[in-house]
């Protein structure tokens, strides 16, 4: 017996797709067979536009090339149309008589243009707008011909009427609709979409209805005629009036078909041997014809093939946008809006510029803009998240950057950049570089151009912009994901959230229990979902999840931060930023005695030892412990430092002791893991020295206590603190400081600062949980201080023993 | 010709692991999969000379602490689309003892 068969017929983007997905999660597991009409490998249809319009070449959009398949080991059949399925014999019969067998079938025909059923639409030089041969047809016609006709004013019918355009014919688009893409846009849109349009030279007759196609003298179209009588010129007509599911032979092999191929869930059809994925599908009574959603389908389907069972396909909201160079025009959800939304507007006919927001109940159900689109892929990002927008509500319609969600504040406008400008300052990645590895290695989503480019893989600040730039390249085949939604990384199909919740309620308290028993493709994991497994283990279950030093960071495993020429740095803790002589001195020693070539001030007030042998590290330690200091964890998600103002013990302005305040919080959190790293400040009053207003929690003293400040960010992208409450005690700064914390610390996802956490959950409900419920606060303060009894210092605990190998080497030694 | 030599027990390198072997030559860094097979490689990523002893093992690979190349244990190779490629030592397991040849 040798593999099980699986056939796939179509050798489209879906399809195709769905085999690159099964290839990743189980390379072995079938020997393939691929049927395709057309005599290509899989190319990115959706860039036939740019093809058309002379900017692209045929050989630019190939995605798959013939290696590809020969590497997968797929027999392939290109140029053969499949003819018949014979469901008892299980083998499917091409029409020049091939037979193939299977033990699953994977249907992925896609569509087929809807010709009007007119007189004359049988004549040579009427065409739809589908693949490469229908292409060739349009660049060959516009060399010989002038006049043509494009039927269908939507998105496909515009590209190619500017393609048409751009390769000089005198071009006529024709549409039933009231306005342009009226499937997609609103009227004020749509007709500010006309005008520009027009300015380019396109001819537009809309609310006509198209009566016959006229043959010239040699047989060949020559003119179209409307019901009102009009007559127009026309060597070539396009038609994109719609498509049609390509469900002929899923029909006559009797597989129930209800306006395309109807699958479930797991995208089976009604024989469960036979799969369907991409635009010949019918899902839950929708047939899609953007590329984003056939992927998702496509990763479910190939995890159900694999036999994995897990994940299923629940639908797709979609976003579109014309691929029309200079053109920038976005649409998603609910566009049009209806008697339960309300919307925001801005009409800037002059200036070019539209938007329109739909909310309704609070949230953003769908948008169109025009002109300045820049901000789509993030309108989008709020749709799907389904995130509250009360609070952001008066500045929505200016966007991201005014919301203050995005690195590089005012470079917001990907379309407009240069090819030159610098996207990924940390990497040096220019927007060239972005667009053409999108385009020359069929690139769809930010992981793949962060792997391709390393653009957005270091600091993030611009994935924002890289995720524009995917949208604007890619027009409506760019697909956000829900947020709570998107796997952990390429080990699971779980997100953060999934995961966190597993561990919980299923009692999992070793990284093994959870990649076993939550079916991790790859049963070790890797260097993304290691580290936060074992955050999830040990925050979850403390005391009882043990630690994986081997699945920490190399900084948290050493207890030192590495350096780029591999030595480690050094960072005792001065509680509160204060330190005495004898500290000062044993430090001094140390460094002469380990020769540190740098010795450092801190933005954390604090002294930095840069340049250590990894070697030396116990050493060096074992002197700064002997004048009683500790590790500061400056290379840990975990406690950062407490940063104090001098306060009322000198300050003449001082109305708290926030020295004495801020020790008595970083004693309380020493040793503390988090989600991401944490850093406090307290300061002695509103001047607010110690710049409380940028920390996770900052800490103001006034006259009658103190104001509590959280979620603030002086890094990356610069987020203020917001204010949280007012108390009157120290004892309460310690109950609310800690009880926040242990919030973020048992529902941030690792990786997420408290600024990000809290924008995803909502300062409401942090206030609900920790201000308001006086009962719950408790009740986390005492689990933080739970899980932080017993804490050791993880210098000293290293000086000897099992734990000191870490920072031995091995010397080769005759045998 | 130099010869196989021992370096340590296999119980000396973590699980997912790795330990520093010091070479005239560069250091070297030998590694433990969950599994307990052994693999060496020289101790500098082909990307930017990052020590690869220090990353993070999960299958047959290692990921680079400096900027998270992905190289292969058995083949020295950079994981697609990173390309380069890592010097190869030979390691054995012999009694419960790892010996490297180097
Ligand atoms: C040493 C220090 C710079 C200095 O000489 O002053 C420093 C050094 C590094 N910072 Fe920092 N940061 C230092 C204060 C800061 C501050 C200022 C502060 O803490 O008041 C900030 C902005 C405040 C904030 O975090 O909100 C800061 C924001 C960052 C960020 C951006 C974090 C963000 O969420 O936006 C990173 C990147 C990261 O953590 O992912 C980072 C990362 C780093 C790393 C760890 C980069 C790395 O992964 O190797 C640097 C390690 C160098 C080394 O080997 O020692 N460092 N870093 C400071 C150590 C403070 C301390 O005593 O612990
Ligand atoms: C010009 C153009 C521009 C587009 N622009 C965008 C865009 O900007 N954004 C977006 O998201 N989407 C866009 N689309 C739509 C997108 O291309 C489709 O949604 C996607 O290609 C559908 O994938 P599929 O695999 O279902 O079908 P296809 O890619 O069409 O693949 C189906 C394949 O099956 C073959 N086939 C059919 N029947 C048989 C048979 N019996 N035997 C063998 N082979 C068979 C066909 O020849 C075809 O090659 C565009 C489409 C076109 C034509
Ligand atoms: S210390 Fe911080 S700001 Fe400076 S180079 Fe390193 S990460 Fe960047
Ligand atoms: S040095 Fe290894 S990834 Fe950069």
């Amino acid at each position: 017996m040798g593999k099980p068969k699986l056939v796939m017929v179509g050798n489209g983007m879906a399809g195709v797709r769905t085999l690159e997905e099964l290839f990743r999660i189980a390379p072995d597991m079938y020997a393939v067979t691929v049927f395709g009409a057309e005599p290509h490998p899989n190319y990115n249809r959706i860039l036939l536009s740019p093809v058309l319009a002379g900017e692209m070449t045929v050989q630019d959009i190939i995605l798959n090339d013939h290696d590809w398949y020969r590497a997968h080991g797929v027999n392939l059949h290109l140029g053969r149309k499949v003819a018949r399925i014979d469901r008892v014999r299980r083998q499917v019969v091409a029409e020049d008589g091939t037979v193939e067998a299977y033990d699953r079938l994977l249907l992925a025909t896609g569509s087929t243009p809807f010709m009007l059923p007119i007189p004359g639409n049988g004549l040579a030089g009427v065409i739809g707008y589908r693949d490469i041969a229908d292409t060739d047809a349009m660049i060959e016609a516009a060399k010989k011909y002038r006049h043509a006709v494009v039927v269908g004013g939507g998105l496909l019918g515009l590209e190619a009427a500017n393609g048409l355009k751009l390769r000089g014919m005198d071009v006529t688009v024709v549409h039933l609709g009231a306005w342009l893409l009226d499937r997609q846009l609103d009227e004020v849109a749509g007709r500010m979409l006309q005008q520009s349009l027009e300015a380019r030279g396109l001819k537009f007759l809309l609310e006509k209805q198209t009566e016959a196609l006229i043959a010239g003298e040699s047989g060949r179209v020559a003119a179209v005629r409307f019901k009102d009588g009009m007559q127009i010129p026309a060597e070539l007509v396009v038609m994109a009036a719609g498509i049609r599911p390509n469900t002929a032979l899923a029909e006559a092999a009797g597989i129930h078909c209800s306006r395309g191929i109807v699958v479930n869930d797991t995208l089976q059809t009604f024989d469960p041997k036979i799969y369907a994925v991409g635009e010949c599908v019918a899902h839950r009574g929708v047939a899609y014809g953007l590329v984003a959603p056939l992927f998702e389908q496509a990763k479910v389907c190939a995890n159900h093939l694999a036999n994995h069972g897990i994940g299923r396909y629940t639908g797709s909201v979609t976003s579109t946008k014309l691929k029309v160079t200079g053109i920038d025009l976005f649409s998603a959800g609910d566009y049009m809006g209806g008697k339960d939304t309300e919307e925001i507007v801005l009409n800037d006919p002059a200036g070019g510029v539209y938007k329109k927001l739909v909310i309704k109940d609070d949230r953003l159900v769908g948008g169109v803009l025009y002109g300045d689109t820049a901000d789509g892929p993030w309108y989008f990002q709020l749709l799907k998240d389904g995130k509250d927008i009360r609070e952001i509500r008066d500045h929505l319609l200016f966007g991201q950057s005014m919301v203050g969600d995005v690195g590089h504040q005012g470079q917001s406008k990907a379309a407009a950049m240069s090819d030159d400008a610098e996207v990924c300052g940390c990497n040096g990645v220019t927007k060239g570089t972005i667009v053409r590895a999108i385009k020359e290695k069929g690139l769809f989503s930010l992981d793949e151009v962060k792997k391709h480019t390393k653009a957005a893989s270091s600091c993030g600040s611009c994935a924002g912009l890289c995720e524009q730039i995917l949208a604007s390249t890619l027009g409506g085949a760019y697909q956000a994901t829900a947020s709570d939604k998107k796997p952990m990384c390429g080990c699971t199909e779980h997100s953060h959230e999934d995961v966190r919740r597993a561990i919980r309620e299923r009692e999992l308290t070793s990284i093994a229990a959870v990649t076993k028993g939550m079916e991790w493709r790859n049963a070790d994991g890797c260097e993304k979902c290691r580290p936060a497994l074992n955050y999830y283990l040990i925050s979850t279950w403390p005391h009882l999840a043990a630690d994986d030093p081997q699945s920490r960071f190399i900084n948290e495993r050493a207890h030192a931060n590495i350096q780029k020429d591999g030595t480690y740095s050094v960072v005792p803790r001065m509680w509160g930023g204060l330190t005495t002589p004898a500290e000062l001195r044993a430090i001094a020693d140390a460094a002469e005695k380990y020769k540190v070539p740098t010795v450092k001030v801190t933005g954390g007030q604090r002294i930095d030892l840069l340049g250590v042998k990894k070697e030396d590290l116990p050493k060096i330690w074992a002197d700064l412990a002997a004048a009683g200091m500790v590790s500061g964890h400056a290379y840990g998600k975990s406690i950062r430092t407490v940063k104090t103002c001098v306060g009322a013990e000198h300050c003449r302005f001082g109305t708290q002791r926030s020295m004495d305040m801020g020790v008595k919080l970083e004693k309380m959190l020493f040793g503390m893991w988090s989600p991401h790293k944490v850093k406090l400040a307290v300061s002695g009053c509103p001047r607010n020295c110690a710049e409380a207003g940028i920390k996770d929690v900052g800490v103001i003293g006034v006259d009658s206590g103190y104001e509590i400040y959280v979620a603030g960010n002086g890094g990356i992208k610069t987020e203020v603190a917001e204010f949280l409450c007012k108390v009157s005690s120290d004892e309460e700064v310690m109950e609310v400081s800690g009880a926040f914390l242990q919030l973020y610390r048992e529902e941030g996802w690792y990786l997420e600062r408290t600024c990000h956490y809290v924008q995803r959950v909502g300062l409401d409900h942090v206030k609900r949980r920790v201000v308001e419920d006086p009962e719950n606060r408790q009740a986390l303060y005492a689990r933080l201080l739970d899980s932080l009894t017993g804490v050791k210092d993880p210098w000293s605990e290293r000086l000897d023993g099992e734990l000191r190998k870490e920072f031995e080497t091995l010397a080769v030694r005759p045998a | 010709m130099s010869e196989f030599t021992k370096i340590c027990a296999l119980a000396d390198i973590p699980r997912l692991g790795a330990r520093v072997v010091e070479h005239p030559g560069g250091d070297i860094a030998v590694f433990r999969t969950a599994d307990d097979e052994v693999f060496a490689l020289h101790d500098k990523c082909p990307h930017k000379g990052g020590p690869l002893s220090q990353g993070i093992v999960h299958g047959k690979r290692v990921a680079c602490p400096l900027h998270g190349w992905n190289i292969g244990l058995d083949s020295g190779e950079a994981a697609a689309p990173d390309v380069g490629r890592c010097g190869r030592f030979e390691v054995k397991l012999e009694a419960g003892d790892v010996y490297l040849k180097a």
